[in-house]
């Protein structure tokens, strides 16, 4: 290591030039005749391809594909792993999304092979592990919404929504009624009122009341016979409880409809209340909210819909059942069945991560998580209530919503407020969302997160607010701390560049 | 309510309880919750079991885990849209990373840019293997990418007929009939031809075809003549669809934009993701760039920032759902976004020359096999037209038997086709990838010749 080289000074100085550049794409890096994999020497006879087939069914080439050693791949992926930001480093109150812990246990039990390397197609006889989990995880759904039936397969909540539109539709058929439409909210999440139009729904939205929540008057004023059903989200996206969710369920009921329940914001209930048990007919969980499955950086979640006998009839093919001679069983023999809504199974890899989370926390922890998470939002609330506008001023559930309001005489907007925020270490909250709050800030701060953590978020959020008075372009040019300054969405978006080409002056 | 023994996900004390109660201004817990009528809370602990260890957990899951058969414990020659693939290290090893596996949607693009330039990455290499101008971010799996590729072209075309191969996966064409269901829409099926092909598509299509729907390689591996179909169904107005359930087979095929497809959809499981019993895996779905506005899922595009940087974000979000609400393209939210990242990463390791060869060597392997299967008495290919790593057997046996018995022998043979194709007679799918040895597959024929017990 002596003598000869660089002087180790000048080395050191490399090392951190390195770190800190920008990481090329992929293609800037290739080079020719470098390959990051070996594959085994093959132990058959060799085919030429164009023989087999007709030349013009075979490629020439690759074009679109680098050519990296293992040590440049790893290295880039690396390296852009440190300019994300994740639950794992920092509060992320990201509402709505419930960016709670994710459990290191849960990664390792979906990594055994008896997980990761089983195949949808093999014989349930070969897979009776995966079926017991199956058989439980649907109980403890169950019992956890207060609903009767519930089935795995939906990869995420949207196509979970997805598949109770249709089973409301296949309901209906089956009663011999033909109904058109779908009320949804104003407050709702925009995949509401996009999955009943995905199923070919007429959506009428409801406007909330003065106070945020739903009024049993505006539900009764909307609900005719040609409605179908009501889609509702409880808490609703304000964080607040529709507290007349039972009339409300009453009156969809009373004129033929079904009720909808969003599972978006179900950790605010766990083990306090069911859906169920306030009327709903179905509803979605999301396993990558309340069941501690990691998001992944946009997926993948899974979506399981809990039904009450109603709808049971027309769940997606496959159900697992208890079979005649003991173990447990896929069958298809469903005749009023909506269909098969995923190619395979679901996310399984989810699932038994979420599996193994019920089991972790049990009936004790889960409610600890309603609990815990709802002091959290309250807690939040009333350290920033005096700071920021609070639109609809009453106590949350497990998420509250403030907005820019106070904010704006100096210039500064909710999208500054968030900017600035990671400034300070933290993920922003959800912004502009729900739409129905103007400049809307949505805070969730999951039972994840100890005090000492949200005293942190609160002083930095108090920071931002007097920065906002005395120095309002610190906040409109965040954030200052990150790699790259404030990216400009307009122009992505008025000239879409959405792949790499290479450069025609380097030819 | 909040004398709770210490859990392990959850940090605050009883002393952090009262000092939080303090500042909210309520006496307790149960007070944060009067919003709920008193006659919808829950009177009773949940029916679920005690709060678990973590040693006790892990001994839970490991038993359910070793009650299934998987692709380490059998030798692996059962495919049919999910195949047992090598997946190299570096794969698990950088998705493992929780500034990739914790984070979510990039919306915050400039705390986010790992994940959105890992994205761009994957949209660019998808264009290159599909021929395409533009990919998005990534569906559910293949068959809803499927399914959303064929209301993309009735949206498109305005027209609401798709006339679909029979030798689609029978998964992917439910999955189809369920999307279709509550739309005023009408699927025609394009029948299988002797050698195994689906019959020329011109016979099905007209002036209401939104879309012809074919799989390359089809179901029963075979690979199917697209600039044909794609002909045909130009010559009505109606857009070209190839689904791919194998996409190793994009490094040795031509690819479905050069052959005239309008849009490629499937399943990208095979780079780098757990067959995990069907999921999480990849759907993707590719187009040509005039065809962009009606894309559902999410994309990302280069942009910069006030410096002058390079950078990426997500864009032409006005076609998605928390924009658009009932007129959005699709009611996608959520991807998988982590899949994504496995393929990439996949793709970069493999590379321009590794993919090919490795696409190649399953192409060797299933000839191989074939070859033996040819000049073994009582076997028999079940169709004649050119495969790439999977292909039809005829048995002399029932397929039930066949399997059984090559279980017995550690082994599992295929996909039985008798519920998805009666007419063939016994008969199993078999695929062969890099990971099935020679020795292997001679077991395997030897078995399935009626050897064995």
């Amino acid at each position: 290591m002596s003598g000869s080289g660089s002087p180790p000074r000048q080395a050191s100085q490399v090392e951190v030039a390195d770190l800190a550049r920008d990481e090329p794409l992929l293609f800037e890096r290739s080079a020719p005749g470098r390959c990051g994999c070996s594959l085994p020497r093959l132990d058959v006879p060799e085919v030429d391809p164009g023989a087999l087939l007709s030349p013009d069914q075979v490629r020439a080439d690759l074009p679109g594909l680098p050519e990296l050693s293992e040590v440049e791949v790893v290295r880039h992926f690396t390296r852009l792993s440190t300019w994300n930001t994740a639950v794992d480093l920092a509060p992320y109150p990201l509402g709505s999304c419930t960016m709670k812990y994710n459990p290191k246990l849960n990664e390792k039990v979906a990594r055994l092979p008896g997980f990761s390397a089983g195949h949808p197609l093999q014989p349930d006889a070969l897979r009776q592990g995966l079926l017991e989990l199956f058989h439980r995880l649907e109980a403890q759904l169950a019992e956890i919404s207060g609903m009767d039936r519930v089935t795995l397969q939906p990869a995420a909540g949207a196509q979970g929504e997805l598949a109770g539109i249709m089973m409301i539709r296949a309901c209906h058929e089956r009663r011999g009624e033909r109904r058109s439409k779908v009320m949804v909210p104003d407050s709702a999440h925009g995949t509401n009122p996009a999955s009943a139009a995905l199923n070919g729904y007429q959506v009428v939205a409801v406007p909330s009341g003065e106070d945020g929540i739903l009024r049993p008057e505006a539900v009764e004023a909307a609900m005719t016979e040609e409605v179908a059903a009501l889609m509702i989200t409880n808490p609703n996206t304000l964080g607040l409880f529709e507290e007349h969710i039972q009339r409300i369920t009453g009156i969809v009921h009373a004129k033929g409809g079904l009720v909808y329940g969003d599972g978006a914001n179900l950790n605010a209930l766990l083990g306090v209340a069911r859906p169920g048990d306030m009327g709903i007919d179905v509803m979605h969980f999301n396993l990558h909210k309340t069941f501690s499955t990691p998001h992944g950086g946009g997926g993948p979640g899974a979506g399981p819909v809990g039904v009450k006998e109603v709808l049971a009839p027309h769940l997606p093919i496959p159900v697992v059942r208890e079979a005649a001679g003991g173990g447990f069983e896929l069958s298809e023999d469903l005749p009023h069945t909506i269909g098969r809504l995923h190619g395979n199974l679901g996310n399984v890899g989810v699932l038994v991560r979420a599996f193994a989370y019920i089991l972790s926390l049990g009936a004790e922890g889960l409610r600890r998580c309603a609990e815990m998470a709802v002091l959290n939002a309250n807690y939040l609330l009333a350290r920033l209530r005096d700071a920021y506008h609070v639109p609809y001023d009453r106590p949350v559930m497990h998420e509250c919503v403030l907005s820019d309001r106070n904010l704006r005489d100096a210039g500064v907007t909710t999208l500054d407020v968030a900017k600035r925020l990671i400034d300070y270490g933290f993920h922003p909250p959800t912004i502009y969302f729900p739409l129905i709050v103007p400049g809307a800030l949505m805070i969730e701060p999951t039972e994840s997160e100890s005090p000492e953590e949200l005293d942190r978020l609160v002083e930095s959020l108090l920071a931002i607010e007097r920065e906002a008075r005395e120095n309002p372009e610190l906040l409109r040019s965040a954030p200052h701390r990150t790699r790259h300054g404030r990216l400009d969405e307009t122009r992505a978006a008025r000239k879409p560049v959405l792949r790499w080409r290479p450069d025609p002056a380097s030819d | 309510m909040i004398e709770a023994r210490p859990l392990r996900y959850i940090p605050h004390t009883r002393d952090d309880v009262r000092r939080m109660l303090e500042v909210i201004g309520r006496p307790r817990v149960e007070d944060l919750f009067a919003a709920i009528p008193v006659e919808l809370r829950l009177r009773r602990p949940l029916a679920l079991p005690e709060p678990a260890s973590e040693q006790e957990v892990l001994a839970e899951l490991e038993r359910l885990a070793g009650a299934n058969a998987n692709a380490r414990s059998h030798d692996w020659f059962l495919g049919a849209g999910t195949y047992s693939h090598f997946i190299p290290s570096a794969v698990d090893a950088l998705v493992s990373r929780a500034e990739f596996y914790t984070s979510y949607t990039p919306y915050q693009a400039e705390i986010s840019q790992g994940t959105l330039q890992a994205i761009f990455e994957w949209q660019t290499m998808m264009c290159g293997l599909t021929a395409l101008d533009v990919s998005n971010a990534s569906m559910y799996d293949g068959a809803s990418a499927t399914a959303e590729a064929a209301l993309m072209a009735m949206r498109i075309t305005r027209r609401n007929r798709v006339a679909v191969s029979a030798s689609l996966h029978p998964h992917y064409r439910q999955v189809l009939d369920t999307h279709l269901a509550g739309l005023r829409a009408e699927i025609v099926t394009i029948p299988r031809g002797e050698d195994g092909r689906s019959e020329p598509v011109a016979d099905f299509v007209d002036g209401e075809t939104a879309a012809v729907i074919l799989q390359q390689p089809n179901f029963l591996g075979i690979v199917e003549e697209l600039s044909e179909a794609a002909e045909a169904a130009h010559a009505k107005g109606a857009l070209l669809i190839a689904s791919v359930t194998e996409a190793l087979s994009l490094a040795l095929l031509r690819p479905p934009g050069e052959a005239g497809a309008d849009i490629a959809c499937g399943e990208a499981q095979s780079f780098g993701v757990p067959m995990a019993f069907g999921g999480p895996h990849l759907g993707f779905l590719a187009t040509r760039a005039e065809l962009v506005r009606q894309l559902p899922g999410r994309l990302v595009g280069e942009t910069a920032d006030a410096r002058g940087k390079r950078g990426f974000v997500l864009t032409l979000s006005t076609r998605e759902q928390h924009i658009r609400r009932e007129r959005a393209t699709s009611n996608i939210c959520t991807n998988q976004g982590l899949c994504l990242l496995m393929a990439t990463i996949y793709l970069a390791l493999l590379g321009r020359v590794g993919l090919r060869k490795l696409a190649e060597m399953n192409l060797a392997k299933a000839e191989y096999a074939k070859a033996r299967i040819r000049e073994t008495p009582g076997l028999a290919l079940a169709c004649s037209a050119p495969t790439f790593n999977e292909f039809a057997v005829r048995l002399p046996l029932p397929a039930s038997e066949a399997l059984a018995r090559a279980e017995r022998a550690g082994i599992i043979a295929g996909l039985d086709l008798r519920p998805h194709l009666p007419e063939l007679g016994p008969a199993l799918l078999i695929c062969t990838t890099e990971l099935n040895g020679r020795e292997s597959i001679d077991r395997l024929i030897g078995i399935l010749a009626g050897g064995g017990s």
